[in-house]
């Protein structure tokens, strides 16, 4: 029976070599023999007599869940599965990389690699969720890093595909999960909420920042419950210098209700990704934790606590999207400057939750000839943010809804495409070159915005004068 | 083997035509009829045909409540408009058309899968499998593996969990659910005749006997000319516009 394999055994015509890792779950084991280019191992389940229940849906739920997903980067490809009554086991891409548990070993590690990870953790994360499903059992053991950066989700056992029949809907009289990371209403039985994931890489953030868990190893119920009213210990009292923006990410990662997290994992990475343009809050400055008087109200509030609802699945996502704007640098042409207003206008009231981006693009400080106050980088900088909000100011867009950016790029085209793939930028508007007066920059770019961007472009020209 | 499964017909060839079209490009090689084949629409002759004509190539075929309605057999169930439509319906049905829905099991029992208009609890007292009570009944009365039926219009699909209780999933169209054989499944396939769940496309699924995949499925069709030809036999002018609507 497969549940003794050994290395040399052969199993449904896959010859199995090195035994990789043996779990409380599953064996899992190199495949060797010529069967294509792709390097395989074969997972087999630990079932039988003795083994728990959760063991073999966990084996079923994995298959599915890997079967149903689109092939990527980010999880391992799922390329054969046994019977789960007679020989039950699953052929996967060997996923060559480091498990992020190594980073763990040197915890805390500096503020700009835990930004590094956990970006990329979170783009996996945002990859899975926008095939409308939710790993829900986010660890360190759980992810692992390519070569090239880009971290790989494994071991799908509890998760949760949209798509699919729920197998492990009626197995929550104790929850299901590794409980270090998991999310207060996942300890409920929600299981179709994205943000659980992010509560968990919150979690694991935490740790990598501090060298210790949020919330310690919860080994009964009642001490699991604890995170639905005791808050953790702000990073920065474990670890001084953690910068604000991390302290901010982390807390807000690890909020007791969804909908105080950050919206999405998509959200969540380009926050890592850019520190500077976090917006800072309360969180990010606390010291201590909760006192005894907060303490209290919110152990009366935790036993009525509802969990958020699930965010709709992310074919009709109500994550707010983005509308970038991108303004030449001096744009003085006033009849562009408000027919883009007009198309702005006309875009955000038609998408009521947007965000609208307003961009504009600069050569990067160092190729600027004159050093100096007028010319010094932040001067410069400065006055096309005020720009910026210049143009913007007659939209009366609530604050909340615009934000402006200075990019610095000798590239004005690859800047606005790069930023709008981050952001998962909806649409981009774009003055029609040759309408300003002076021939700008901005001319050949838009042609190239055009081709590139991997979003709606419009191409706003004004209306000819009479 | 694939099985296509229609449900809840209601008359309605146009929506049938589309269905069984949509089955063949995708390779089914079976078909299931979960029965009321007639009522609510203008074409029980048409559509009898065609079934019958499947039904002779080896289709299940079982029968619904509108079905045994319109061969007279009483059913207190029905509201003002389905008895209206019944009445219709019975007019144009020729002695073939009758013998042929008189001929009808309740239902069909084939290796793992068992085929029933409603509740395999009562097949004859037309439960509406509404709810995870009324699954649980079918289920554990049907013993089958696959239990697939029609009566209730919404496409949902029932399972049973590690604890023998059933559980409720609301289908994707479109997207493949391996259902292994080792738990037992209610698939109720939604009607293609008369979608109720506000979205006016016709409802069937496909059960992919080998892999063990169901996939649920919603197909557009011209509902304008259904309408039309409802419009112009005479029957109540509610049937036309649920058509419309979906709901």
């Amino acid at each position: 029976m497969s549940a003794n394999a050994e290395p040399g055994d052969a199993i449904d015509g896959f010859q199995l070599g090195e035994r990789l890792h043996v779990g409380t779950m599953a064996s899992i084991f190199r495949l060797s023999g010529p069967r294509g280019s792709l390097p395989l191992v074969m997972k087999i389940p630990r079932l039988g007599p003795g083994e728990r229940a959760v063991n073999v849906i966990g084996f079923e739920v994995c298959r599915m869940v890997l079967g149903a997903l689109g092939q990527s980067i980010h999880h391992p490809t799922l390329v054969a599965y046994g019977d789960v009554e007679t020989t039950p086991y699953l052929v996967m891409e060997f996923v060559d990389g480091v498990r992020l548990s190594d980073w763990l070993d040197r915890a805390p590690i500096p503020p700009e690699e835990i930004a590094r990870l956990g970006s990329a953790v979170a783009l996996a994360l945002d990859d899975l969720h926008r095939q409308d499903a939710v790993h829900l059992d986010l660890k360190p053991t759980n992810v692992m890093f390519r070569a090239t950066g880009e971290a790989v989700l494994i071991d799908f056992g509890l998760a949760r595909h949209g798509h699919l029949p729920d197998l492990l809907a009626e197995e929550l009289r104790i929850p299901i999960g590794n409980w270090v990371y998991m999310a207060p209403e996942q300890m409920l039985g929600v299981r179709c909420d994205p943000r659980s994931d992010v509560y968990a890489l919150g979690g694991i953030l935490y740790e990598l920042a501090t060298g210790h868990l949020p919330f310690g190893h919860p080994h009964s119920v009642a001490e699991l419950r604890r995170r639905l009213y005791r808050d953790p210990v702000p990073p920065k009292s474990l670890a001084p210098g953690i910068p604000e923006w991390l302290q901010e990410i982390i807390l807000r990662c690890l909020e007791v209700d969804a909908s105080e997290r950050f919206s999405s994992a998509r959200e969540l990475a380009v926050a890592l990704a850019t520190p500077a343009e976090v917006a800072l809050t309360e969180r990010s400055t606390r010291q201590r934790r909760a006192g005894l008087w907060t303490l209290a109200r919110r152990r009366l509030a935790a036993m009525r606590f509802e969990p958020a609802p699930c965010p709709p699945p992310s074919t009709q996502s109500t994550v707010p999207r983005v509308v970038a704007v991108a303004i030449a640098p001096q744009e003085s042409n006033e009849r562009l400057r408000g027919a883009l207003r007009g198309a702005v206008k006309g875009v955000a009231a038609a998408r009521p939750g947007s965000r609208l981006a307003c961009i504009t693009v600069v050569p990067p400080a160092a190729t600027l000839s004159g050093v100096g106050d007028e010319n010094s980088a932040t001067g410069r900088h400065i006055r096309r943010l005020v720009e910026l909000r210049t143009w913007a100011k007659p939209l009366e867009l609530p604050e909340e809804r615009v934000t402006y950016h200075v990019l610095e790029s000798d590239k004005p085209a690859s800047a606005l495409v790069d930023y709008a793939t981050m952001n998962d930028v909806e649409h981009i508007l774009i003055g029609a070159p040759g309408s300003g007066a002076p021939p700008r920059r901005f001319g050949g770019v838009c042609a190239q915005v055009v081709g590139t961007a991997p979003c709606t472009v419009t191409v706003v020209r004004p209306e000819p004068e009479d | 083997m694939k099985l296509a499964l229609f449900a809840d017909i209601h008359s309605n060839l146009e929506a049938i035509t589309a269905c069984l079209a949509h089955a063949n490009a995708l390779g089914a090689d079976r078909y299931a009829f979960l029965g009321d084949l007639v009522g609510y629409g203008a074409d029980p002759v048409a559509v009898l045909d065609l079934i019958e004509g499947h039904a002779a190539n080896g289709a299940v075929v079982v029968l619904g409540n509108h079905d045994a309605a319109a061969i007279g057999r009483p059913d207190e169930a029905l509201n003002r408009n389905a008895l209206a439509a019944v009445a219709w319906t019975r007019a144009q049905l020729g002695d073939h058309q009758r013998a042929f829905l008189a001929s009808l099991p309740l239902t069909v029992t084939d290796d793992n899968i068992l085929f029933v208009h409603a509740s395999a609890a009562a097949p004859e007292q037309w439960i509406y499998v509404s709810g995870l009570r009324e699954a649980q009944d079918s289920l554990r009365a049907g013993k089958a593996t696959y239990i697939f039926s029609g009566h209730v219009h919404e496409q949902k699909l029932y399972y049973t969990g590690a604890d023998g209780k059933a559980l409720a999933f609301h289908p994707v169209p479109g997207a493949p659910i391996p259902a292994a054989k080792y738990r037992q499944w209610l698939a109720i396939v939604g009607s293609a005749g008369q979608p109720r769940d506000g979205n006016s496309a016709a409802c069937y699924a496909l059960f992919d006997g080998e892999r063990e995949r169901l996939t649920f499925y919603r197909v557009v069709y011209d509902h304008t000319v259904t309408i039309r030809k409802i419009r112009a036999a005479g029957l109540p002018e509610r049937l036309a516009l649920r058509l419309e609507r979906g709901a």
